[in-house]
């Protein structure tokens, strides 16, 4: 049953006045499409676990996906803050709905603008941007997860084409997409980026079921048997893994952002429902033990809004490092899933179901935290970077 | 055929509402604003429309400080090709009126919101009217233009009144006429590119003074209940409000 979306933006810090009009605008439309499009339909789709692939449309058309990347290339032209912004507004309707934006945009249409040849940009760019294409991104191998380095999916050159073969897992999109950007090894061993188009012989993207999390995100597996690509859909301009991970660290600034909005999204729940819910003759918002959640559930939010923000000016002058973002993706999804539980619990029974929304995150936040680098692999990549010490492997 | 929509900026429908300087001013500290609901999503939008099936321009005028040009930058968002922004705070609708039809010469349809959410005045539309020495029509509901002669719908007890009217004139926009749009980020990027043009004032006495203003006394809860969900009405209206 649809709930009506009685959302709320917090800001307690008036962090809004560090944002521009833009930052601004973009974050009212977005939540504005949010509560049109995404909240009515949301419990619905991931309570039978269906991916609402009408909204690929719609995220087209609202500018989500990839609107940090230049206008001509069908991107939105505007800055790392903006991109955040819509993040944390799509994440504030599902984390599934903002892994849509964040695959297509970050994943798909970036690694093809920075590493792409000309036509390849031509080709693919304005038909991402538009949503008439739905892209994939193939990295996670059923058995290389954390280390991709040790992939298996290679390709061995044969005339003007290579033959690729292996099979990637977990790929959100797959059994949708109509491209998938794949990473693969070539016969020195190298890392290289390969476009796979929908149709070529040998190529399957069969649907992985069974999923308690991101239940309205289709995740999906590619297979490649003896698939033959031809040479000009290599993607030129990189080789070895930091292509895949530049990529990641875009997708990961955005979750740092995204993460946020699933937390406010509780946060504004629970404090709603704290004031409605009388026990004891009083609303459960007036127990010591239900302020203490919610205060420290705003001065989280708080912390990681900063911590955004912040992340966003030095991303801005393209000074946000790998690390940099390692620490913001880990340290706000955790925070939003403790918040999640933290949530859950003031809203008692209720909050099992899906009249509130504190469940359904809290259940696609365990994807959060563990795809785009684990909660513990984002620790050790601080590790390493504050002891120069390598705990990897 | 040019268009012209008086947009204003009111604070969002959940703020908390107080007022300052001993009850004769409202207190905008903490409050979030948004264009007026009865602008945006009705005179604004049909104005666009008629603009895409008519051609012509759509040119949004507010009067207020530098800080409600985020208002005018979200009509450009959402389509329209330039702003006038008056750089005078809104004293009263009189004054409003007057500053408006200072810049509202020369245009076919001059739009208003049937009233703005916070002060509920409804005024403004009838006075640029009145200033500009043109007929108007409030509360229209449907408006449709065809070379210089346009047919207004309004909803009035019972039925609804349809009127022929040319152009120029007035109205005042209220729901039905059109349906929200939202801006997508395109759009937010263009409007930075369209020109908002920031005049003064005209010189005018304001006639209005107010004296001061009263809250209504606090309203008892309100619970939200899902018209699906019948038996936690009844379970409240027994157990909570003791009248069942
Ligand atoms: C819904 C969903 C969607 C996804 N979408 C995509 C996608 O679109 N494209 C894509 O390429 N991938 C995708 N992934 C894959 C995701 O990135 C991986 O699941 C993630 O990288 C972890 O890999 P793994 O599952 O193989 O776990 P493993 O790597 O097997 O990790 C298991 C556990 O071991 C820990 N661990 C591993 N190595 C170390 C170490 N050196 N030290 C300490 N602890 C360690 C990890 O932290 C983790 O807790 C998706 C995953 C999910 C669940």
């Amino acid at each position: 049953m649809a709930r009506t979306d009685r959302y709320e933006h917090h800001d307690y810090y008036g962090i809004d006045e560090l944002l521009s009009d833009d930052h601004k605008l973009a974050r009212e439309a977005v939540q504005a499409w949010v509560k049109k499009e995404v909240s009515p339909i949301i419990e619905d789709y991931s309570n039978r676990s269906e991916c609402p692939h009408h909204l690929f449309k719609g995220l087209a058309e609202i500018g989500a996906f990839g609107p940090s990347l230049p206008v001509e290339y069908g991107g939105g032209g505007m800055d790392e803050i903006a991109y955040g912004v819509i993040m944390q507004e799509l994440e504030r309707g599902d984390s599934g709905v903002r892994s849509m934006a964040s695959v297509q945009g970050s994943l798909v249409m970036y690694p093809i603008y920075r590493f792409g040849s000309e036509e390849q940009k031509r080709k693919y760019l304005p038909k991402l941007g538009s949503g008439e294409y739905i892209g994939c991104f193939g990295l996670t191998e059923p058995d290389h997860g954390s280390n991709p380095n040790g992939m298996i999916t290679n390709i061995k050159e044969d005339g003007d084409s290579y033959i690729l073969n292996g099979a990637k897992m977990w790929i959100t999109n797959s059994p949708v997409a109509d491209v998938a950007v794949v990473w693969a090894k070539d016969e020195e061993g190298i890392v290289r980026g390969v476009i796979v188009e929908k149709g070529m012989p040998g190529f399957s993207a069969p649907e992985i079921h069974g999923k308690w999390s991101l239940r309205a995100s289709i995740t999906g597996e590619l297979v490649f048997e003896d698939v033959r690509v031809p040479k000009e859909n290599i993607l030129p301009n990189v080789a070895g893994l930091k292509g895949p991970l530049s990529c990641l660290s875009k997708a990961r600034y955005g979750i740092a952002w995204g993460a946020i909005g699933a937390a406010l999204d509780c946060y504004d729940s629970a404090l709603r429902y704290s004031k409605e819910r009388i026990q004891f003759g009083k609303p459960i918002g007036q127990f010591q033990l239900t302020q203490k959640k919610l205060a420290e559930m705003i001065t989280e939010i708080t912390k990681a809004q900063l911590l955004a923000w912040r992340l966003g000016t030095l991303a801005n002058k393209g000074e946000a490092s790998p690390a940099q973002i390692s620490m913001a993706k880990r340290n706000n999804v955790h925070m939003a899933l403790e918040i999640a539980r933290e949530a859950r619990q003031i809203h008692g029974g209720m909050g099992i179901t899906n009249e509130y929304p504190c469940m359904r995150h809290m259940m696609n936040l365990e994807t959060v935290l563990t795809y785009e680098g684990t909660h513990d692999i984002h620790l050790l990549i601080t590790g390493l970077d504050v002891t120069g010490l390598n705990a990897f492997g | 055929m040019k268009q012209l929509v008086c947009i204003s900026k009111t604070p969002e429908t959940t703020a908390k509402i107080n007022f300052k300087d001993g009850n004769t001013a409202f207190d905008e500290s903490g409050v979030q604003f948004i264009m007026n609901p009865y602008d945006e999503w009705y005179a604004l939008v049909r104005a666009i429309e008629l603009k895409e099936s008519l051609g012509g321009t759509v040119t949004v005028i507010n009067v207020g400080p530098a800080s409600n040009d985020v208002v005018i930058r979200k009509a450009l968002a959402i389509g329209a090709d330039e702003g006038i922004r008056v750089d005078a705070e809104p004293k009263s609708a009189l004054y409003v009126a007057k500053q408006i039809a200072a810049n509202a010469e020369g245009f076919d349809l001059v739009y208003c919101g049937k009233e703005t959410i916070d002060y509920n005045g409804s005024e403004v539309g009838a006075m640029v009217a009145e200033y500009l020495d043109q007929p108007f029509v409030s509360f229209a509901t449907k408006l449709e233009v065809e070379g210089n002669s346009a047919t207004v719908t309004r909803d009035i007890e019972g039925g609804s009144e349809i009127s022929k009217i040319d152009t120029p004139f007035v109205l005042s926009a209220a729901k039905g006429m059109a349906e929200q749009r939202i801006p997508n980020m395109r759009g937010i990027m263009m409007a930075k590119k369209k020109p908002l043009n920031v005049v003064e004032p005209v010189g005018f006495d304001d006639k209005v003074v107010v004296s001061s203003f009263t809250l209504p006394d606090a309203k008892t809860e309100c619970k939200m209940i899902d018209p699906e969900n019948m038996d936690e009405l009844v379970r409240l209206l027994q157990e909570e409000a003791k009248v069942l």
